[in-house]
């Protein structure tokens, strides 16, 4: 059976793919709503913000990719729970195919789809001025700490796309996700905040990881950060992904 | 010498399922020879759908034993996935590809040669070939289930089980149907089928098995299920009882 993992997971990423491409509104609306934070927190609200001496999009980008990324693995739930509605699902589980094939193909799926959302939310961020002169190295890191992040949240999306009784079910779990932003350094730094959510704000997972790609793109040494961002991530993307496939062997009898 | 009878294709021995409280089968027992189509009636809910599940590996039996093609479906069950296809109650197809590319999907899955070929011969034969290349969520619900029960015929399990394959479609279409499920047991598939139509299980199926408050009340060919019903009302209806007859007076002298 194993045998066929690979070749299986192949056949049915492309399948998904396909959902993706074929209502590619999907991939637009993910990108949209941080756009639009961009452009609301740049021109409107960036002037009374004082985030230091640099530009206002550059400290900004970094958290507007997490919220990407946050919006886009609802889609996951979303496509995961269609196709258990329509039974397609079960038609699969049926099959001589390496079960999980199925899982696998929606989270790969999962990463392409935000790969190309945060293409285009990083295509409107230089419009509007954000530059930066990391190295290939500082970019491969970026890139390599949004797949772990990416991962993880899409395997967060899993439970509820597998124990969902409706669309709406399926998706709310990130709305959560898509706010712990507000309440981390990824908008004003975390000294202006008020005693107890300050506290909140310097420990919770977001504020790591966004000072760290902040450090990257600003090629400034990262310290201990990435370290710590990186244990949230990798912790994260454990728990869930140990938690999905509890919840996918329970729901495949 | 003696020779033996083949192995069942399907053998069931003492199937119980609960869903919480629903005791739903309380004892299913049930032998599928090989080769021969084998209808399994019940009205609502008696749980056809809960023994199809059950024994093709997507729910777990409370108790008993099933064997698919010889191999258990607890203890065997990737075995059992090889050895079957499933047409479910409701048509599972991905609405978003076009007829023909779900069939290639599951050709590709199923690991067959060609699976382009494979899949416009199955529209061919199910009358889809002008529809093949439309998206499915344009196409009529009698439309699906055709493409439905097309998908499973790829790669030619010897058993394969169609719980209500008619349900929904229009006589034309439902002769189609039955061609192929004859086609398929002529060729030595093993099929199990449900169905709410009595005209189909008697036009299709070698024995009928009524199952009835959790256990199959009887099973046999249409003729030993008609010898049931006593003489008085034969006579009364004139001519030969319908199973329908015969499906009435049973489940409601047990009721
Ligand atoms: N997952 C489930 N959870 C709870 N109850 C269930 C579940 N699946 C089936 N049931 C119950 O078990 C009983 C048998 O259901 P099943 O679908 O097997 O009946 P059926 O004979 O196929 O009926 P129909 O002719 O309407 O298709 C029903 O009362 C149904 O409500
Ligand atoms: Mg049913």
């Amino acid at each position: 059976m194993s045998t066929h993992f690979a070749a299986d997971t192949t056949v049915l990423l492309g399948r998904s793919m396909r959902h993706v491409t074929r209502s590619l509104d999907t991939i637009i609306t993910t990108a949209v709503m941080p756009i639009a934070f961009l452009l609301l927190f740049v021109y409107v609200f960036g002037g009374a913000i004082s985030a230091g001496p640099g530009r206002y999009v550059d400290y900004l980008l970094p958290g507007i990719l997490l919220i990407t990324v946050a919006t886009g693995v609802s889609y996951t739930a979303f496509r995961l729970f269609l196709d258990l509605q329509s039974g397609i699902f079960e038609r699969f589980q049926s099959m001589p195919i390496a079960r999980s094939s199925v899982l696998w193909a929606h989270v790969l799926t999962s990463v392409l789809a935000n790969a190309i959302s945060l293409v285009l939310v990083l295509l409107a961020a230089l419009l509007m001025g954000f530059r930066s002169g990391a190295g290939v190295l500082a970019w491969l890191a970026v890139g390599g700490i949004l797949l772990v992040f990416t991962l993880a949240l899409t395997w967060m999306a899993v439970v509820p796309g597998l124990t969902a009784k409706s669309v709406d079910g399926a998706s709310a779990f990130s709305y959560p996700l898509v706010f712990l932003p507000f309440v981390s350094s990824a908008f004003v730094p975390t000294a202006s905040m008020l005693g107890p959510v300050r506290a909140f704000a310097e420990h919770q997972p977001v504020t790591s990881i966004v000072d760290t790609i902040r450090r990257l793109f600003a090629e400034q040494p990262v310290g201990g950060d990435i370290w710590v961002a990186l244990a949230w991530c990798v912790g994260a993307l454990v728990v869930a992904y140990l938690l999905a496939m509890a919840t996918y062997r329970r729901k495949a009898a | 010498m003696t020779t033996k009878p083949p192995p069942a294709a399907i053998h069931v021995e003492g199937l119980q399922k609960s869903f919480q409280a629903l005791h739903v089968l309380r004892g299913v027992d049930l032998d599928v020879p090989p080769g021969s189509i084998v209808a399994l009636l019940g009205s609502n809910g008696a749980g056809k759908t809960t023994v199809i599940r059950i024994l093709s590996t997507l729910l777990a039996a409370d108790g008993g034993t099933a064997t698919v093609a010889g191999y258990d479906v607890a203890t065997q069950p990737a075995d059992v996935r090889r050895s079957i296809s499933l047409t479910g109650q409701f048509a599972a197809v991905d609405e978003v590809l076009t007829g023909r590319e779900n069939l290639v999907l599951v050709a590709r899955l199923r690991h067959v040669g060609s699976p382009g070929t494979v899949a416009d011969d199955l529209l061919r034969r199910f009358s889809l070939t002008e529809a093949g290349g439309r998206r499915v969520s344009t196409w009529s619900g009698g439309m699906r289930r055709r493409l439905d029960l097309a998908m499973s015929l790829i790669g030619d399990p010897p058993v394969v089980f169609l719980d209500e394959p008619t349900t929904g479609l229009d006589p034309q279409a439902r002769v189609e149907v039955w061609a192929a499920v004859q086609q398929l047991a002529s060729a030595g598939t093993t099929v199990l089928l449900t169905t709410q139509h009595l005209e189909e299980a008697e036009h299709l199926a070698d024995r009928i098995a009524i199952l009835h408050e959790g256990r199959i009340l009887v099973d046999g060919t249409l003729a030993e299920l008609k010898a049931l019903l006593p003489p008085a009302q034969v006579e009364y209806v004139e001519k030969q009882p319908t199973l329908e007859d015969v499906f009435l007076a049973l489940t409601q002298e047990h009721a």
